[in-house]
């Protein structure tokens, strides 16, 4: 145990690397599994076709194919980030195609009377949207939602295995193969890092599904 | 029978033509995209029958050579997945058992162990093992530790969905076989359990397709599926960008030939339930299981 808290600090550093993937991670692919999940809904033909192939791909990929497609496709089309961007990049891809489909089924949640009491004010279909039913989708996708960040919260760890450098999984091959220190203590850390970061994350999610919960 | 959804009215003569504008401007935008990507690719000369050949042209000769190797590790991805699966049902149902019979005691012990295991990313649980086994002298064949990982993330999942499953199982069936004088373990494994698993059955087969992507991980460990030996053979032809495309193809192709045989079971478990008058049976209880199969929650009449 003394490994872990000697290395105290290597470790926080790597929470705070994995911290930083998972919150850029959450924001982007909240913002684009949404839109994803609006043109799914939207009556312009082309943008449900588009929508559809977008989330059945990438649904059906591992996501550890996405991160090396990524890393290897992009820049043969002309795109050069820092690796930590691609693996950034192909994480919010990735679980976009979840928030995509937690959201479509909040929006197929939210009772038919709403909508058409909004297209009976007069509301056309984007303020519709926008003003009624995904402010109450949200309510309703908000456990599937939940289990789709906690699953990014862990193929974060994937990211860190391909070599982003100092996130929390990363900690765990420098201690043990460049610093060779005994595995044991060392994963025994990073596994309670995860920990940190997950058990309150669920807890969170938890709170926030009853706090919004509708009374039925 | 007009196609409209809940969320819109039927368009009329000018909602229908601005649908059709922006139908052809969201076309000619994706197509220009496309475009873009493949003249890139083109001009850094990655569409080449060099790169592609290996894998694409009969006539290369180094094509026969890559898929042996590459066919192994598609057998290696398969095999690892049918394991793992089997192996997470059986600790799924052992768990969901023990969860529901446990006592005031054990009951705390069985709910942490599966929040632990729920907590910690597979990637973590395959490193661990795969380090720290061979450190104690018990060091197993490389597919264990990617099955065991597997196994131990995923039971956790298909327990949930068995609970749910059992749930499901209309009451009257327990106490009946109850009532014929059945011992509470055998009116569970003879009556309750074999019902519940056919009400199981779709949000199964979803699982597994999670199990056949997480199979890829194996490349942490180097255990020759898909993704490693394409990875190796990557090296070799120096063709990455293809060669992780055709793994992506096999991947999402065999992903949706389960999705598509999930989505058949479950029309075939409706249609059934409906024609027996429902029985009371509720296999809408199983939506309460987390993450289960694509409910396509828009209705389109």
């Amino acid at each position: 145990m003394d490994i872990i808290v000697n290395h105290l600090g290597l470790y926080a550093d790597g929470l705070l690397v994995t911290i930083k993937i998972c919150v850029y991670g959450l924001i982007g692919s909240l913002i684009l599994g949404t839109l994803v999940a609006i043109a799914r809904v939207s009556p312009v033909p082309a943008l449900r076709v588009a929508g559809t192939i977008w989330v059945q791909t990438l649904r059906n990929c591992p996501v550890t194919v996405v991160l090396f497609f990524f890393a290897f496709g992009l820049p043969e089309i002309g795109i050069n980030v820092p690796y930590f961007w691609f693996g950034v990049s192909g994480l919010i891809v990735y679980t976009s195609s979840f928030v995509c489909e937690a959201v479509r089924s909040g929006i197929g949640a939210v009772q038919p009377g709403q909508s058409e009491a909004a297209r009976a004010i007069g509301l056309p279909f984007a303020p519709m949207l926008r003003y009624i039913v995904i402010p109450q989708a949200f309510r309703y996708c908000i456990p599937p939602l939940a289990n789709a960040l906690l699953a990014m919260i862990k193929d974060s760890a994937i990211v860190g295995a391909f070599g982003v450098g100092g996130d929390l999984f990363s900690v765990s091959d420098n201690l043990t193969s460049a610093q060779g220190f005994p595995a044991l203590p060392v994963l025994i850390g990073v596994v309670l890092g995860y920990l940190i970061l997950i058990v309150p994350s669920g807890l969170l999610f938890g709170v926030l599904e009853r706090r919004t919960a509708m009374a039925s | 029978m007009s196609v409209t959804s809940v969320l819109y009215d039927r368009p009329g003569p000018i909602g229908r033509r601005r649908i059709r504008i922006a139908s052809a401007v969201v076309t000619l935008v994706l197509v220009g995209c496309a475009c873009y990507v493949l003249v890139q690719l083109a001009h850094r000369g990655q569409l080449s029958m060099q790169l592609w050949g290996p894998i694409v042209d009969p006539r290369n000769q180094q094509f026969a050579a890559f898929w042996n190797f590459f066919g192994g590790g598609l057998m290696s991805t398969l095999t690892s997945a049918g394991i793992s699966i089997v192996l997470a049902v059986i600790l799924g149902v052992f768990l969901a058992l023990a969860r529901m019979s446990a006592g005031r005691f054990s009951r705390p012990v069985i709910i942490a162990f599966i929040e632990l295991m729920r907590g910690i990313p597979i990637v973590v649980t395959i490193f661990v093992l795969s380090q720290v086994l061979p450190e104690f002298h018990l060091g197993i064949p490389v597919i264990w530790y990617l099955v065991i990982g597997i196994t131990a993330y995923h039971a956790v999942a298909i327990a949930e969905i068995v609970r749910a499953g059992i749930h499901a199982v209309p009451r009257g069936q327990t106490e009946a076989a109850l009532a014929i004088g059945l011992s509470p373990g055998r009116s569970m494994r003879l009556i309750v359990l074999p019902q519940a698993i056919r009400l199981m059955l779709p949000a199964l087969i979803a699982q597994l397709v999670r199990v056949l992507k997480d199979t890829s991980l194996g490349f942490i460990v180097s255990y020759g599926e898909l993704l490693s030996r394409g990875q190796i053979a990557a090296q070799n032809l120096n063709n990455p960008f293809q060669v992780y495309f055709v793994v992506g193809v096999i991947f999402i192709a065999i992903n949706l030939v389960l999705t598509l045989i999930a989505n058949r079971s479950e029309a075939a478990l409706n249609r059934t339930t409906r024609t027996r008058g429902g029985a009371g049976t509720n296999p809408s209880a199983l939506d309460a299981a987390p993450q289960t199969h694509d409910p396509n929650p828009i209705v389109h009449v």
